[in-house]
């Protein structure tokens, strides 16, 4: 698929010298005495994707609204295209954005909602009508052009609210939760759409989402926020594979976290003593690590193997005992007791049927993974 | 079950019945009666004693006349008509004045809503008599206003604006103010601000996002509040009377002079049916209104 060519192609943070759409320096946004959003710097590339995915309350909107010009940061700067943004007035910059909220128009129809924008704009009076029809087709919205958005459902309300967004095509685009209101079929379908708007109009997105499989599929790159701060900026396979922090191990996915500490043993190569009565295990990294270092080892469940007998090759194998089993259909994940007490959750696709299940709660079983199979975190 | 839902809507019915019914058609049958020099001033009473042969009496005895009197006097109908000019005219100052001030409340940081609120309500705890009162020593030609003008040399002559229209209507428009405007305020207070930034962010300049947003959903309130002012407004007499001078003509200050100066019951109770039915008018046109409204939200 068109994944490994992004990756290989579209890779304007690495370029050097590439101007970038937004730059955020050194901006901090502070609510009385809370801080919303603390010295964050990054930038942004023309045609780029770029996910916005953090726990809740964790500054993602406010991060929204100073590029919306809905609030000015209490430090630093943000630049778009190299202007600073404090200095062109809220509705002259080539920015739209989709409220959280929706923020549609109570008084006005779906079709005027959408209009609202292009008749704002310079678009000629014929052409309206007809841009209206496409993004209400866009988004499916039917024959629902003459409901009023108090007669239409909350799903209905978002794409409105996407529609009236992306209708003057903008230069860049900010969608807060777009699609969160969707069912699953619905919002693949518009995700589509999305990527495929920004292929042909050349927009930039900035995305906010809760859901970390939507993040996944659409996004260049995304940023992880917690506490106000940007705590990663990676493409998502990097985010999965190579995270930098607990947190972000944590936060993406799920992973088993264990601590320990760090003996090294060969150039790249150190052994984690981690518990009482279990065996060291061995991981490899770049990371210059001191011996005696405590670090974490974060291994997501389906890189670890599950067998009834010890691998006889295996250089990670411990022992322990199915405690639960959550079946979701394609797989499923088994949550196993170690005799330490420690809980390692490993997954396994059902390529059986469920009757033939080869494991079943209490049974003793040996989870092994390979020395690359996990990450050493040191923060 | 039945039963209880019949007691339910019992109690506002017979509310309604008593508090206003009996009394209405009180008023409606002294309009069909004959003037006396008796007490009560009018002819003929409702009596039981006589049997069915009274009862019978009683209404072969009402008639139409004052009905016929008010039409053909021209004294009224130019009362109804400069009352209702009145009532327009100050509605119109009542929402230039007070929509602003609503708009300025709404705006207000929300610690101070509650302090503005306040001072918008505080007339109303003193009695309505007494603020008229100082509205004449305000207005009068030795009052505080001229007093005022002549001292930073605006005018070299008092003005006369006591006993004239300007001061009737300076009386209704301060008077009928609160009512105004509070529920613009509610209309606009409940106003979404993110409703304002989308607005922005598609396009609109602040006059824009105004008169595309803001203006549209607070008119519920403009509607609320000019009823609220425009229906009382229509048969004061307090203000005219205290305010007013030769030259001002409302039909409230003739339904008190008919009943208190001439005791012509009959006649006044004409003159009050005929309020009524004016009345019906706005009042139906507002529930619909409030109706349609409520639909919008549901
Ligand atoms: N206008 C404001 N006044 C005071 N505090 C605010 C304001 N707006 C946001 N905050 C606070 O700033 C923090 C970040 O809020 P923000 O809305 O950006 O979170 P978020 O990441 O978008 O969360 P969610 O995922 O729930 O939408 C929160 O703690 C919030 O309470
Ligand atoms: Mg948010």
């Amino acid at each position: 698929m068109s994944e490994t060519d992004k990756t290989t192609c579209f890779e304007p943070w690495n370029e050097v010298g590439k101007k970038p759409l937004i730059e955020f320096r050194g901006v901090s946004k502070k609510f009385g005495a809370l801080t919303a959003i603390d010295n964050v710097s990054f930038s942004i590339y023309e045609r780029e994707f770029f996910a916005l995915l953090g726990p809740s309350g964790c500054g993602k909107t406010t991060l929204m609204r100073m590029l919306g010009g809905f609030e000015t940061p209490s430090q630093g700067q943000i630049f778009i295209d190299g202007k600073d943004i404090s200095t062109i007035p809220a509705n002259q910059r080539s920015v739209n954005m989709m409220f959280q909220s929706y923020a549609l128009f109570p008084h006005l129809t779906v079709a005027d909602n959408i209009a609202f924008g292009l008749k704002r704009s310079d678009m000629p009076k014929s052409e309206i009508a007809g841009r209206v029809d496409e993004m209400i087709k866009l988004v499916q919205l039917g024959n629902l052009g003459g409901r009023k958005p108090h007669q239409i459902s909350g799903g209905q309300r978002q794409r409105v609210a996407l529609a009236r967004s992306l209708a003057k095509a903008p230069k860049l685009l900010l969608l807060d939760e777009p699609l969160g209101a969707l069912d699953k079929k619905l919002r693949q379908e518009t995700q589509f759409e999305l990527v495929d708007i920004q292929e042909k109009l050349g927009t930039t997105f900035v995305i906010v989402t809760h859901d970390q499989e939507e993040a996944m599929t659409v996004s260049s790159r995304i940023g992880i926020m917690d506490q106000g701060k940007l705590i990663q900026i990676d493409t998502p396979d990097r985010i999965y594979e190579a995270p930098t922090s607990v947190r972000v191990a944590d936060f993406i996915g799920d992973v088993n976290l264990i601590e320990g500490n760090a003996t090294t043993t060969a150039n790249d190569k150190i052994t984690i003593d981690w518990a009482e009565g279990q065996p060291a295990l061995t991981a490899q990294t770049t990371a210059n690590i001191k011996d005696g270092t405590k670090i974490t080892f974060a291994i997501r469940p389906e890189k670890i193997a599950m067998s009834a007998k010890r691998p006889d090759d295996a250089l990670n194998a411990i022992e322990g005992h199915i405690h639960d089993i959550a079946y979701l259909g394609n797989i499923s994940i088994y949550k196993i007791r170690l005799a330490s007490g420690h809980m390692i959750k490993a997954q396994a696709a059902n390529t059986r049927r469920l009757s033939r299940r080869n494991y079943t709660w209490e049974d003793k079983v040996w989870l092994s993974w390979t020395e690359t199979a996990g990450i050493v975190l040191t923060k | 079950m039945n039963f209880r839902k019949y007691l339910l809507i019992l109690i506002p019915y017979s509310w309604l019945l008593l508090l206003f019914l009996v009394p209405f058609i009180i008023v409606v049958k002294m309009s069909l009666s004959d003037t006396e020099m008796a007490i009560p001033p009018y002819y003929p009473y409702f009596t039981l004693s006589e049997g069915w042969q009274g009862i019978v009496n009683f209404f072969s005895e009402l008639d139409f006349e004052n009905y016929i009197f008010l039409a053909e006097d021209n004294l009224y109908w130019k009362a109804y008509l400069s009352s209702l000019k009145i009532a327009l005219i100050s509605t119109f100052f009542t929402l230039l004045i007070g929509y602003p001030i609503a708009y300025g409340m709404a705006n207000a940081q929300p610690e101070w809503r509650p302090t503005l609120m306040m001072i918008i309500i505080l007339p109303f705890w003193t009695s309505f008599l007494i603020r008229i009162y100082s509205w004449m020593g305000i207005l009068s030609q030795e009052g505080f206003l001229n007093q005022f003008l002549l001292w930073i040399g605006i005018i070299d002559q008092p003005l006369t604006i006591l006993n004239t229209n300007v001061a009737v209507y300076i009386g209704i428009v301060y008077t009928y103010l609160p009512f105004m405007i509070l529920p613009i305020y509610a209309s606009l207070e409940k106003l979404d601000i993110s409703l304002l930034e989308a607005a922005i962010d598609l396009g609109c300049n602040r006059s824009q996002s105004f008169w595309l947003i803001t203006m549209p959903l607070s008119k519920a309130g403009v509607i609320a509040g000019c009823f609220l002012v425009f229906i009382p407004v229509l048969g004061e007499f307090v203000i005219p009377d205290l305010l007013g001078g030769a030259d001002t003509l409302m039909i409230g200050t003739i339904l008190w002079q008919e009943f208190f100066a001439n005791r012509d019951w009959p006649v006044a109770s004409a003159v009050a049916v005929v309020l009524l039915l004016l009345l019906m008018i706005p009042i139906i046109l507002f529930q619909r209104s409030e109706q349609k409204q409520r639909e919008a939200e549901q």
